[in-house]
Order: structure tokens, then sequence, then C-alpha cells
């Protein structure tokens, strides 16, 4: 099909990209509002006001019987943060399904995100690339380079599954079905400590990765994932799309 | 129209009216297995949703987790509660011997026992954990009767699909539906750690409902009532935690 050229981003890559950043922002607004009713973390089972927290979080709360050292306490905004974590958690999951799905059937992950060639040499030159803050060359504007392509990987198959999988851990009911879930984990306090954490290896993951959009071109970059239309798109060989 | 063209509209015509005709049939079916909560509309109501219908699929007899003496916490958490006034104080004076339980609605022989009745019914003990909304949690020992003994007792209507459980406190109300209500697990507490189940943990009385988050295991409580029509409570949302922006369900 010459007359249509072949979009840099599937029409399904470009929805379920942006509907995850959506789930995304909204669960991590949500997420930080709801660490306000409780700004301690423990590890372990069980953790409260009257033990030993792992860390805590030096901001004022919502609850005026967590000893914070402010002397005032925040609006509650925990009814509609906790409504909205939970639906956008199921149009995250969603969403999720349907691309993973998706892209282990029509060659996505294969073709797009496993790395071609993961020698040091290549590593190596990439990552002195990304140092440089580089701007990449024409052919990249149509190819993931190997640094992106493990980033990708590591957020698709670790990060939000772990995010997942330690959200489903502090659900009491999930837990009565599937007890493994969370003691595997090291019990309830672990799980949310666990889910926090992540939180900020997801957020910083989005930051490199907004970073770089800017460095490679922010218009050509947004232009590709929203239209799915890059620059050139005859200069590049047929076998890179 | 080239071949590929039309085949991809004639697919994608099959796949939507595939897709719509199986979300109304998963809606009916939702509706016919109880699986929508009281507060499922608003704009939250699809989310509400899933999850209540994905958990009473997935858990609607599981049991929670349970754990042994060792693993019992050194200093449980009493949360806050606003002043009980006068007459919840008279109560304690005279240790709670005129408290009642008063069992009513969906029943064949509506009832109304003391504290001391309801110690004399069969018991059960759990250690459990209890988690707040807020993050924390502590695991305790409870005990109590199981309220599917006092529903056995009064004779529980079929039709019966809510119990609604009062506090003394008079703006709480909270409702179960009856996987939770007929759930062993779920008390009648008033034990905690083998003594009297303190007043700030809400003594004497206290639903414990294990599956759930602490604020459906409400304190206090004066009655229970038997419905089959969660609508003409309150609101209608099903308990008074919809009312001020939570969810009904707290399975989380």
């Amino acid at each position: 099909m010459a007359e249509t050229p072949h979009p840099r981003h599937s029409g399904l890559v470009r929805i379920t990209h942006w509907l995850i950043t959506l789930a995304f922002l909204a669960l991590l607004v949500s997420g930080l509002e709801l660490v306000v009713s409780h700004p301690r973390f423990y590890w372990g089972e069980t953790g409260n006001v009257n033990t030993a927290p792992l860390f805590k979080i030096p901001i004022p709360s919502s609850r005026n019987m967590v000893p914070t050292g402010y002397g005032y306490v925040l609006p509650d905004q925990n009814g509609w943060s906790r409504y909205l974590h939970f639906q956008s958690a199921w149009v995250l999951v969603l969403t999720a399904l349907l691309y993973g799905f998706a892209s282990l059937f029509n060659g996505h992950f294969r073709r797009n995100l496993l790395p071609a060639d993961l020698s040091p040499k290549q590593l190596f030159s990439s990552i002195v690339e990304h140092l440089r803050l580089k701007r990449p060359s024409a052919e990249e504007a149509w190819s993931y380079n190997v640094l992106q392509r493990l980033a990708y990987l590591l957020v698709i198959f670790v990060l939000f599954p772990m995010m997942i999988w330690t959200g489903l851990a502090m659900s009491p009911s999930f837990v009565s079905a599937i007890p493994a879930a969370v003691n595997i984990l090291g019990g309830q306090q672990s799980a949310r400590t666990l889910h926090f954490f992540l939180t900020w290896a997801l957020v910083l993951f989005l930051l490199v990765h907004v970073v770089m959009v800017f460095l490679a071109g922010f218009r050509s970059r947004m232009r590709a994932m929203i239209t799915g239309r890059a620059p050139d798109p005859d200069t590049v060989p047929l076998e890179r799309v | 129209m080239s071949t590929l063209s039309r085949r991809k509209l004639i697919t994608t015509g099959i796949a939507t009216a595939a897709g719509a005709s199986g979300l109304v049939v998963a809606a009916k079916l939702a509706k016919r297995y109880g699986l929508i909560p009281p507060d499922s509309g608003g704009i939250y109501g699809p989310g509400e949703t899933l999850t209540y219908a994905a958990q009473r699929l997935l858990t609607r007899h599981s049991l929670a987790r349970e754990f042994s003496r060792s693993q019992m916490s050194a200093k449980p958490f009493a949360n806050e509660v606003a002043p009980l006034g006068d007459e919840f104080e008279r109560h304690k004076q005279s240790a709670f011997t005129n408290w009642r339980l008063v069992v009513d609605g969906l029943v064949a022989r509506p009832a109304s026992f003391s504290l001391a009745e309801l110690k004399s019914f069969p018991r059960r003990s759990h250690i459990t954990m209890i988690q707040c909304e807020e993050g924390w949690s502590y695991i305790a020992e409870w005990t109590g009767v199981p309220l599917s003994h006092v529903l056995e007792r009064v004779g529980a209507l079929p039709q019966v699909r809510y119990v609604v459980y009062r506090s003394f406190q008079p703006d709480w109300w909270e409702s179960i539906d009856v996987a939770d209500a007929l759930h062993p697990q779920t008390l009648l507490a008033h034990e905690m750690n083998g003594s009297a189940l303190p007043v700030g943990f809400g003594g004497p009385l206290r639903l414990r409902v294990t599956r759930q988050l602490g604020y459906k295991s409400l304190k206090y409580v004066t009655q229970l009532t038997l419905t089959d029509n969660i609508k003409q409570f309150g609101k209608g949302l099903g308990s008074a935690e919809p009312e001020t922006g939570y969810a009904w369900y707290a399975g989380a």
C-alpha cells in the first residue's frame, strides 16, 4: 500500500499509550493524596502510629491521630481519591492487557522492543550517545535504540506488573482468595511500602521519558504518538517499520 | 472498495455488535447474580462495579488470612471516635447490662438480644488483620457470635439480600451483602484479645467483617435490619459511607 505510508506507531500503540498516560496520572495524584492520610511506612504485616515506622514522609496529615509535628490537619480527600484510584487502576489494567496481548501476537514486542544487539559495545556506544545528549539520527525517529528498548521492557514487564501486584496485595478481599500474593511480599505493610517505592520508579521513568522526548524533538515525537506520522518516511527502509 | 477493507469493515461490524450485545448480557447477568453495588451510579460507578463484581466472583467463599498468636500486634491502635454522650456513659457504668441488639426486617421472629444472651450463643474466634482505609493496620484476636448464627436464630427469610447494621452513634450505619453476612468469619464480636471488647475498639459490640476495610467493621452495634431492598435506606447508596464520599464495598 504505497499510497498510505505505514504509521510510526500503530493505532493500538497510540491509543493505549495515551489511555495509560491518563490512568497513570490519575493514579499518581490520587495515590499521593492517599499517602497524606497516613504518611508513615512500615515493613512486615502491620503498622500503625503505635509502632515504629520504617520511615516517615515529613508532611502534614489529613488525620489528627497521626503525629506529624505540624500543628494542623489537612482536609480529608480520601473518598474521591479512593474511587478515582481504583477506577483508574481498572482503566490501566484493562488497557495494559489489551496492549500486552495484541503486542504479543502482532509482533510489536519482538520487532520493536526486543533489543537486537545486546553486546557490551553496542550498549556502551548507546550510553555514550545518551550522555552526550546527542540528538538522535533521522533513522532513530523510526526505531528505538537499545537503551530505550531496555527501559520500555523494564516498565512494561517489571515495574507495572509489580505495581499491580503490590496494589492487589493490599486488598483484604483479593488476598483472602490468593494469600500468597501478600505472603511472598512479606506482609501487607511491606506491599504498601513497595507500592510507594515503585511509584517513584515509574515517576523517574516518566521524567526521563519526557526529557528524552524534548531532546529528540518534542513536535515530531508528539506528532508521531498522536497522529502516527513521523518525518521522512520515504527515506526509511521498509523493514525498519 | 478493495476486498481487504470490505473484510475489515465486516469484521469490525461483527466485533462491535458482539461487544455491544456482550455488554448488555453482562449487565443483565451482573444484576441477576447481585454483582452491582448500591453505589454503582455516578462517574466512579463503573470502577466500583468492576471491583465488586470481580471480587464476588473470585472471593465469595474465601476466608481472610488468619494469623498465629505470635503475630498479634503488641500495640493495636484504637482510632478516634466522636464523643459518645451521656447515655453511652450510663451503659458503660452499668457494664452494658442494658445494651440491646435489635434484629428486625425480613425475619420470621424479630428479636432483641441482651449482651449476656449474645455471649451465651455459640462463639468463634479468629486472629485477623484489621486494615484502615488510611493505610495502618493491626492484628488482633476477635471473639463473638457468628452473624450467620443470629440470622438463623431469628429466621432470616430467603429473599434477604442485605443486612443493614446501625451504630449507637446516630449517623453511622452500614450494610453488607448476604455473601459477607453468612461468611463464617463475620462475627458480632464482644471480645478482643481474650478480654471484653474495649470501648475504643468498638465495645461492647462490633460487627467484624474480615474481608473488608476497617470502616465496614462498625463499632457499637445496636440494630440489624434484614432487607431485600437497600435503596430504601438513607440515600439509597447502601450505607452512610457513600453519602460522605466513600465506597460502599470496601474489599478494595
